[in-house]
Order: C-alpha cells, then sequence, then structure tokens
C-alpha cells in the first residue's frame, strides 16, 4: 500500500514538474515549428476518421434514445438541441479526448519510451538538446491546436447524425429540427466544449510524454507504460472535465 | 593542468543501496583515464554523473571548471555540447539514417550550411573508418561494430573537449574490438585529447590509458599509471586483475 501510494505521488511529481518544465521551455528557442506541423498531421489528419464515426453514431444513438423517452412527455422536437447541448457541451469533447487522446498518447508512450530504455533520449542530452522542448513541446503544442478541431468536426458530425436519424426514423421536418435547434442552443453552449478540448489535448499528451519518459524495465516496461497511458488518459479526461465544466459554469453561466 | 573533469567525494545509491561511497578522481586535459571495474561496480553510473545526466547524493563534479551537480537540465546544456558521450549501445536513434545520426549535433546548432554538414559527416566517418555507402542505411542495417563507429563519429563530429566512452569494447567481436580501441588511440593525435573510458577489460586499458583507476566496492581501490596498478599490493586488485575476483 505504502509503495502504490508512493508510485503515484512520485508520478503526479513528475507530471507537475515535466508541465512546468513545458511552459518554461514555451518561450525558448528553438522554436521546432517543423515538428510542431509535423504532429499536427500525424494527430490531426490520422484520427479524422476515429473521432467523426464516433461523433456520428454518437449523434445517432442519443437522437433515437432522447426521441423515444422525450416523447412519452410530448417534447419531441426539443431532441434536437437537447442533442446539440450535450454534444457541444460533453460527449464532442470529452468523447474525442478518450478515443483521439488514448491513440494519441500511448502512441507517445511508446515512442518515448522506446527511446529511454534504449539511451536515445540520454543520447540527445548528451547532445546538448533540450529533450523537453525537442520531444514534449511540439506534442503539446499541436495537441493544444488539433483537439479543439477535432472537437469542432465532431461536433458538426454528432449534430447531423442526430438530424439524420430524426428524419429517418421519426420523420421530422428538418427546417424545424434545425431552427428549434438554432433557437435554444447559444454560442456559450460551444465554446465551453471548445475551451475543454484544449485543456483535454494538453493534458493527455503531457500524460503520454510523461510515461514515455519515466518507462524503466526494457520492452516489458514499456508494454506497462503503454497500457497504463490509456487507462490514466481515459481517467485524466473524465475527472478532469468535472473541474473544468465546474470552472466554466463559474465563469460564463 | 587544467581539471577538465574533477569527482570530489561522490556518493550515489539507489533505493537505498550505494553504489558510490565517496569517489573522487581528477582527469587533467591531455589524459586518457580508464576507469575499470566488475559488472555492477558503478562504472557506467560514475560517467552518467560526469555527463551530468543523474545527481549525486552529495560531492561535487566539476565539468570544466563548472560545478554541475546543482545545475538545472538547461543550464547543463552549453556544457554537455563541449563533450562527447558513447554509449555501451551506440544508443542511435533509429529512425534516422546514419548520415542524419551524425548530422544531428550539427544541425541542432543551426551554424553550418547543409553542403559543410554533409562535408563534415563524410570527413568523421572517415576518420572512424567507414565509407560514404553506409550514409542511407539505418542503425537497424548496420553490424554492432559499424553501429559503436556511427556513434563514436556522432560524439567527435562537434568536435568535443573531452570524451566519456561506455564499456567501448562490450558485444564486439575481437577484430572489432581491437579496431575500436585503435581508433579511440587515434582519436587522441588531433580530435580529441582527453578521455574518460570506462571497461572492464584489462586489454582496452593496456592499449590507451595514461592512467587507471578500479572501481571497487564503491571506493576507486586504486588508481594511477597503469604500471603502478598492475602492481598494487592490494589482494582484492590483484584478484581482479587475475580475474579471480568474486
Amino acid at each position: 500500500m505504502d509503495a502504490m501510494l508512493r508510485q503515484t505521488a512520485l508520478w503526479y511529481g513528475d507530471l507537475g514538474l515535466l508541465t512546468v518544465r513545458v511552459a518554461r521551455n514555451l518561450a525558448l528557442p528553438p522554436a521546432y515549428l517543423r515538428l510542431v506541423v509535423r504532429e499536427i498531421e500525424l494527430m490531426g489528419v490520422r484520427s479524422l476518421g476515429l473521432a467523426l464515426t464516433a461523433a456520428a453514431f454518437t449523434g445517432m444513438v442519443f437522437a433515437l434514445q432522447s426521441a423515444i423517452n422525450l416523447a412519452r412527455f410530448g417534447a419531441e422536437n426539443y431532441v434536437g438541441p437537447l442533442v446539440a447541448m450535450a454534444i457541444f457541451r460533453e460527449l464532442g469533447p470529452v468523447l474525442t479526448a478518450i478515443l483521439v487522446g488514448g491513440k494519441v498518447a500511448s502512441g507517445i508512450t511508446a515512442e518515448l519510451g522506446s527511446m529511454k530504455v534504449t539511451e536515445q533520449i540520454d543520447a540527445l542530452r548528451t547532445l546538448g538538446v533540450n529533450y523537453v522542448k525537442r520531444l514534449v513541446v511540439p506534442r503539446v503544442l499541436a495537441a493544444v491546436i488539433v483537439f479543439p478541431l477535432l472537437t469542432v468536426l465532431a461536433n458538426i458530425l454528432g449534430v447531423l447524425g442526430g438530424m439524420f436519424t430524426m428524419f429517418v426514423e421519426r420523420g421530422t421536418d428538418l427546417y424545424e429540427y434545425w431552427n428549434v435547434t438554432a433557437y435554444w442552443v447559444v454560442p456559450k453552449d460551444f465554446l465551453t466544449g471548445i475551451g475543454k478540448s484544449v485543456f483535454f489535448g494538453a493534458i493527455v499528451t503531457l500524460i503520454g510524454c510523461a510515461n514515455g519518459l519515466r518507462t524503466e524495465g526494457g520492452t516489458e516496461g514499456l508494454g506497462r507504460a503503454t497500457t497504463a497511458t490509456v487507462v490514466q488518459v481515459a481517467m485524466g479526461v473524465i475527472v478532469s472535465d468535472f473541474f473544468l465544466t465546474k470552472l466554466f459554469l463559474m465563469i460564463f453561466w | 593542468m587544467a581539471a577538465i573533469v574533477e569527482l570530489i567525494d561522490v556518493r550515489k545509491a539507489f533505493d537505498l543501496t550505494p553504489v558510490l561511497r565517496g569517489v573522487s578522481l581528477t582527469i587533467p586535459k591531455g589524459e586518457t583515464h580508464v576507469v575499470m571495474g566488475g559488472s555492477g561496480s558503478g562504472k557506467t553510473v560514475m560517467l552518467r554523473l560526469t555527463a551530468g545526466l543523474i545527481q549525486p547524493d552529495s560531492g561535487q563534479i566539476r565539468l570544466f571548471g563548472t560545478a554541475i551537480e546543482r545545475l538545472s537540465e538547461e543550464e547543463l546544456l552549453p556544457l554537455r555540447r563541449r563533450l562527447g558521450y558513447v554509449f555501451q549501445g551506440a544508443a542511435l536513434f533509429d529512425s534516422l539514417s546514419v548520415f542524419e545520426n551524425v548530422a544531428y549535433p550539427l544541425r541542432e546548432r543551426r551554424g553550418p550550411s547543409e553542403e559543410q554538414i554533409r562535408a563534415r559527416v563524410v570527413r568523421v566517418l572517415g576518420l572512424v573508418g567507414l565509407t560514404e555507402g553506409i550514409l542511407g542505411l539505418l542503425p537497424a542495417e548496420l553490424s554492432g561494430g559499424m553501429r559503436k563507429r556511427v556513434g563514436i563519429a556522432r560524439a567527435i563530429v562537434g568536435e568535443p573537449e573531452v570524451l566519456l566512452f561506455d564499456e567501448p569494447t562490450a558485444g564486439l567481436d575481437p577484430t572489432n574490438s581491437k579496431l575500436v580501441v585503435e581508433l579511440i588511440g587515434e582519436l587522441r593525435r588531433g580530435v580529441c585529447d582527453t578521455a574518460m573510458v570506462v571497461t572492464h577489460d584489462l586489454d582496452v586499458a593496456r592499449a590507451i590509458a595514461d592512467r587507471v583507476s578500479i572501481l571497487m566496492n564503491g571506493h576507486l581501490a586504486v588508481s594511477g599509471p597503469l604500471t603502478a596498478v598492475l602492481e598494487s599490493a592490494d589482494p582484492a586488485v590483484q584478484a581482479f586483475l587475475a580475474g579471480d575476483l568474486r
């Protein structure tokens, strides 16, 4: 039990220190813009299919469930705003962060962990290269750009998915559906979700990088670190979502 | 003679297990110092401490006259650019070609042009006995000896003031071991005249050492010219040198 608590405390300590070092290194040269662009491509373009498919089907299933249950209260015409608000505020950013984040962060852990166990990170350090600036900062910067963009697209697909389902399954008039949705949904609903996704991007990549950089114990250790990353990313997103929601409600409600 | 590397009463433990129990060592400019010791004796720990890759629990480490044990990672970078470190397993960047590996330190410094970098990489590979033909190969396509030499090329391309070698002959066949040892000797003439070499191989010490230290039980049991070390009256040192230490 003591060992487990110690490990947990060390993990949070490492994550905190890495966050501080990333913040400190943001302003230091060199900018490594080429690496940021490369990471945007790796994270964004290659995760597009995953994020959009998940969002579209989430919107569809949410509309289906909502329609059946709201119909019992004669409120079926409120499915549009309900689906849009749920997707904009929670499902879009959270699902994108968990799915894309799990994929991106486990990839980062595997890459950095492999570099750690084969002493490539130490090699960078002995060559006088700032490894946090070179390996971590570009990934964090790319993620805080990519995650909001993916979330915007996921939101659009989610809402369209809901609309499509209502049209096909319930014969809802698309014009009316859109008008009711546009009447009830305000920019704040959309923007708070996008705001969260910026934080999720940073949290996900920092967890992936921290686990990669603290990998020990050869290939077995690498496997453990990668698995831990997937779990910690999901938990990190879900737990931080609560606190971010509280924060945004305090500021913007 | 100015000391390039200085370790003063350095102590280091891992998980409460002491590895170094007060090690002091000075390497002046122009000296090749070989640190010998058995497996797990702490030789690599000494080397990593010297490069600032890990921090001592106590004691002082001076590199080029600067105390480094309290410096942050960012503050250490300029000092590290003045040294070359050759890893036991070469630690080449496995997704980069031989050319990109050797050119890496030069590209990071953003001084020389691509033509100058290419010329310098080819020249340095020539120094370590490799040809232009391997420039496009990945580390996985190289033999152990070639990987080690590419690692040496990467360490010397930035014209370091001191070279740190971690078990330079480990895992190599006798021919490649001999080649690498000869190469280390040649590097002293014109490339880098100061080196710290950790090894368990007495033949390496015989071939290149100005002074030798033997690390046992966390202490330097003996330190001095090879002849003095070979004649040491310490029975443990004699047992180590004879390969009888258990």
